[in-house]
Order: C-alpha cells, then structure tokens, then sequence
C-alpha cells in the first residue's frame, strides 16, 4: 500500500560529481517496492519549493529493510536534499507507480542505461539475476567520471559495456550503438531502458526492428506523484488507434515500448 | 464542544473544509491515505460534455511557493463520470459538487442536463473561470454579462445548488459576482488559478507546452483573500475561499475574510493528508480561542 511516512536518512553520500546515494530505513516501503517504482521526497519542510521530488528507487534490500535512492542535482529541491545528513528524517511517499515486469521463459536480457536513467536499472538487474537470467548491461555516459552503476552491476554477475560521448571510457559513440551490435549477435528475449528521451527513442527503434519486446521507464515532470493532479501524462496510442495520455506516476513510469507515441 | 459544521444553499456539511476541483481527481487517489468521510465536500475534477485528453505535456512547472499548471481540463466526460466515478464515491458520506464546463452557453445547459436527474450529486459548481481551455472556460468568466447568462441557463435546468467559480483574472470580482448571485447562484467559491507564465533560460521556451497556465499554491493566498473579502462586501450568497490552503491557520484567514467554508487545492499534491490536517488544526485553533462555532469567525476581521 502506498504510504506517507517520516523516515531515517542511513546515508546521503556524494557518489559523483553531480551524483548522491541516499539510504533510507523503510521497511514498510523495501517490503513492497518493486524495481522501477519510485517516492516522492520532501526536500524541505517550507512551502518553497511547494511540491515533492520524484526519485526512482535504485536498490530495495527486505533483510535490512532498506531502501537506496541515487539523485542527480538538477534545481533547488534535490539541492536541498544534498544537505540532509545521516540520522534525520525525512517525509516519503510511497512505492509509487508501476515498476518492470518479466517473464520467466525470458532467457536473455538487455538493459539500456544513460544518465540518472542507469540508477533504477541496478534493483532491476539484482531481481533478475536472482532469478537466473543472463543480463547484459550496456550504459552511456558523457564520459568516465559521471559513469553510474558500472561496479553495481559486476558485482551483482552481469556482462557490462560502456559507451562514452567524449571516448574517455569503454566505446566512443552512443550506447544505442552497442545495443544494435549485440542485437545481431545474440537472441535478446527482452530490453529494458531507462535514459535520456534521445536515447529512449533510438532504443524504442532498434528493438521495434529486431522484434524485441521493449520496456521503458519514462520521465516528466510530476506534481502530485500519486496520480491525482494529471500533470505528468504521455502521450499514447489506444487499442482502437486513437490518441490519449497516461499518467507518467500512475499508469507508468514503465511502459511497454509500443504504447507510446514520441512526437518528433 | 466546537461546532464544525455548516449549512450553504441548503446542503448540511459535517465541516467547512472542502477539497478543490481539479487537484483531487476523483477521489481515489486519497483514499490511499485517509477516510474521506472525514471531509466537508468532494469537489471532483472539471467535467464536460464530451471526454477530453487535455493539453500535451510539460503540464505542470513549479514556481516560488507555488505551481502552474496547464492540465486543460482531462477528463471522462460527464457520462464517464456517471457510469466510473460517481457509483465509486457514493460509498461515501460526503456531498459530492460536479464541477462543470462549457465551450458554449447551450454546453453549459446541456451537461446540466445531463446531472440534474442524478443521484448522489449535492451541488454544481459552474466553472466559468479555467484559465487552460481556448474558447470558453475563463471567457465567460470575465464578463459580468456573460457569467449571468451562463448561471441563468444552468438554473433553468436544475433545481441542484449552484456554486459559481470565480476567475480572479478579472479588475472587478465583486462585480462579477454580483451579476452571478442576481441570476441565481445559491453561492460562489473562489479564486480559480491566477493566469501565470514562466520561462525556461536555459532553453528559452515557455515552461508549459500551453505557454501561459494557472498559478496556485501558497503563492496566491494573499491575492484570494483580498477577493474573498472584496466578494463578502458585494454579495450575501455564501462564499467558498480557497487559494493557497496549505493549514488550518490560512483557512482562518479565509474566514475572518468572510468565507463560510473552505477549499483546498494544490496543497493536496504536495501533502496529501493536507485536508485532513486543516480539519485538525481548525478544531484545536477554536479549542485555543474558546470560539465555539467556526461561523462566528466568519467576517471577523476588524477594519
């Protein structure tokens, strides 16, 4: 059940330049969360800024009862979570939204990763390999220093590739570039992508191309979280053929790749 | 013992504190966090005549104390509001206001049509001031002429309470509101969003796809309190304040303004329990001051 709660800070860490983990004690919350889903945070206890920030929950423990959150300092509100320290509380929603789905026949999985994107595709990768599936991660970055997740995501077994825009690190281009590679090479039963609306959309082509059912976990901007204000929609193609929009919080943030209507 | 409760065109509410339309869908989402028994009034989410997909996003941008938004008025559709929604709240026992919205004056007539024979619907609320559709909504707000015309062809086809929304996008509200009471309305809430707009620097474009949206949020409380006040002197029809509700202690503003009842709006989205909270807090504040009944607050300002 979704739930407002006041929650400890564990941790709140500088991961990259731009980056910060946050750990937080919420039991309630990691005994529910499934990977994809995210919580609206309260960044301050003043009306300014009014609205709560959305962050993809990026590793769900049950043992411990915790829940790790990686954000990217974008404004004012995720500013402010950087001054959090280790002990306080903070007020949460959630898990909220619709997270990945899978299958068990899939075999062999691909998960596409640029940006802020990469953070929730380390609890998807965890839930995965636990049940046995062989995944291959390939990550886009800027260049090697704002590289998320690499470390997370060997440990946890899977194969990783890395493009960078700059060549700094792993291949000089776009991860969409490995991507089309390995879907040459290998049978790929499923893909999941997180990332860059650019990215996003050279994902949702390449495996609309090779057949290869698609998951995308989508970003707009949010007011309520909780489905309610019908602020972040996007656009989608109804089963008759006619156009509507979904809630971004509500009805997603994942989506199956062919709903969705990019405009260009 | 405090007295919460209050009586506006005929309608008995358990307490004052209503949530505004457009910033509670239909309910559902908050039923997650509390039993909505526990409010005065559901006010749902704008209907009209036909199912609308509203405007494309970016809908919403925040901004200082506050938000824009420019949703433009998604919903099902006033027979998908009958046949999904409503059978859903009347589980409840809380009065249920249909927010209503025309392109047209016969629109208007129409979808009052449409709810005046249905059951579990309290009151109207005659939207006459959304800022985010072309060719209507705030159009017919602006003009006394006009919102008079409008509530004479809602009245003639029901015998519900109507509630008229102020636009605050006007230099006159008093006026507009006295054209509203004399065509018949049972009561007036306001403000509606305040016409606003942002620009992104960095790229340059407007921060909505709809280029200007509607501000609230605690931002705009000062501005609603000065027009609820404005209205109180010019009308003796009850009124409904809202904008910028965030606690119990705002609320008490609006009714020292001469509001007889409140509405919460955007607070809704970044507190959820918001409602409940101002429902709270009103209790303990009267408890304090040893004010027995919250209608003696009402226009208690000293001037």
């Amino acid at each position: 059940m979704v739930q407002m709660l006041k929650v400890k800070i564990l941790e709140n860490k500088q991961v990259l330049p731009d980056f910060f983990r946050m750990v937080l004690a919420a039991p309630m919350v990691a005994k529910e969360a499934v990977p994809g889903q995210f919580l609206m945070i309260n960044t301050s206890d003043t009306l300014d800024p009014f609205l709560k920030r959305p962050i993809s929950v990026n590793r769900i423990d049950q043992e411990k009862g915790t829940i790790s959150l990686i954000y990217q300092i974008v404004g004012k509100g995720t500013r402010l979570l950087t001054k959090k320290n280790a002990g306080e509380e903070i007020q949460i929603i959630g898990p909220l939204g619709k997270g990945f789905c899978w299958s068990e026949q899939d075999k062999t999985i691909v998960l596409v990763g640029g940006g802020c994107g990469i953070a929730p595709l380390v609890a998807l990768a965890e839930a995965l390999v636990q049940t046995g599936k062989e995944v291959f991660v390939l990550l886009g970055s800027q260049c090697k220093e704002k590289l998320l997740g690499e470390d997370e995501f060997k440990e946890l077994g899977c194969t990783v590739m890395v493009a960078t825009d700059d060549g700094s690190y792993g291949r000089r281009g776009f991860v969409t570039e490995l991507l089309d590679e390995l879907s040459q090479k290998k049978r790929i039963d499923q893909v999941y992508c997180c990332g860059p609306l650019p990215m996003t959309k050279a994902v949702v082509q390449i495996t609309k191309k090779a057949f290869i059912p698609c998951q995308i976990s989508l970003e707009e901007r949010m007011g309520c979280g909780i489905g309610a204000c019908i602020g972040c929609v996007t656009k989608v193609r109804r089963e008759d053929g006619t156009i509507d929009y979904k809630k971004v919080c509500h009805d997603g943030p994942v989506f199956t790749s062919s709903e969705v209507v990019f405009d260009d | 013992m405090i007295n919460l409760s209050v009586e506006i065109a005929g309608i008995k509410f358990k307490n004052p504190v209503m949530v505004a339309s457009g910033c509670y869908g239909f309910g559902r989402e908050f039923s997650n966090f509390y039993d909505l028994n526990l409010l005065g009034a559901i006010m749902v989410k704008g209907l009209t005549l036909e199912p609308r997909i509203g405007n494309p996003p970016p809908r919403i941008a925040e901004t200082p104390a506050g938000m824009l938004n420019s949703v433009g008025l998604q919903n099902p559709g006033v027979e998908g509001f009958i046949k999904n929604e409503l059978p859903w709240l009347k589980q409840y026992d809380v009065p249920v206001i249909a927010n209503i919205n025309g392109h047209s004056y016969e629109e208007f007539a129409e979808i009052t049509d449409r709810l005046a024979g249905v059951s579990g619907i309290s009151a109207l609320e005659v939207n006459i001031s959304c800022p985010n559709v072309k060719n209507g909504g705030m159009f017919f707000g602006t003009d006394p002429v006009m919102a008079g015309e409008v509530v004479k062809r809602v009245r003639a086809k029901t015998d519900l309470p109507l509630i008229v929304k102020l636009s605050p996008n006007v230099t006159d509200i008093a006026e507009i509101a006295k054209a509203v009471e004399a065509a018949g309305a049972d009561a007036v809430s306001l403000i509606n969003t305040v016409l606003a707009m942002a620009i992104d620097i960095k790229t340059r474009r407007p921060a909505l796809s709809n280029v200007v949206g509607g501000l609230s949020g605690p931002a705009v409380k000062p501005l609603a309190v000065r027009m609820v006040w404005q209205v109180a002197q010019a009308v003796s029809v009850p009124i409904i304040g809202m904008g910028g509700i965030a606690k119990a202690e705002d609320a008490i503003e609006f009714f020292l303004a001469g509001a007889n009842a409140v509405a919460i709006g955007a607070a809704n989205l970044s507190n959820p329990m918001v409602a409940v909270e101002v429902i709270d807090g009103l209790k303990m504040w009267l408890e304090q001051e040893k004010i027995e009944d919250i209608q003696h607050l009402v226009g208690g300002v000293i001037i």
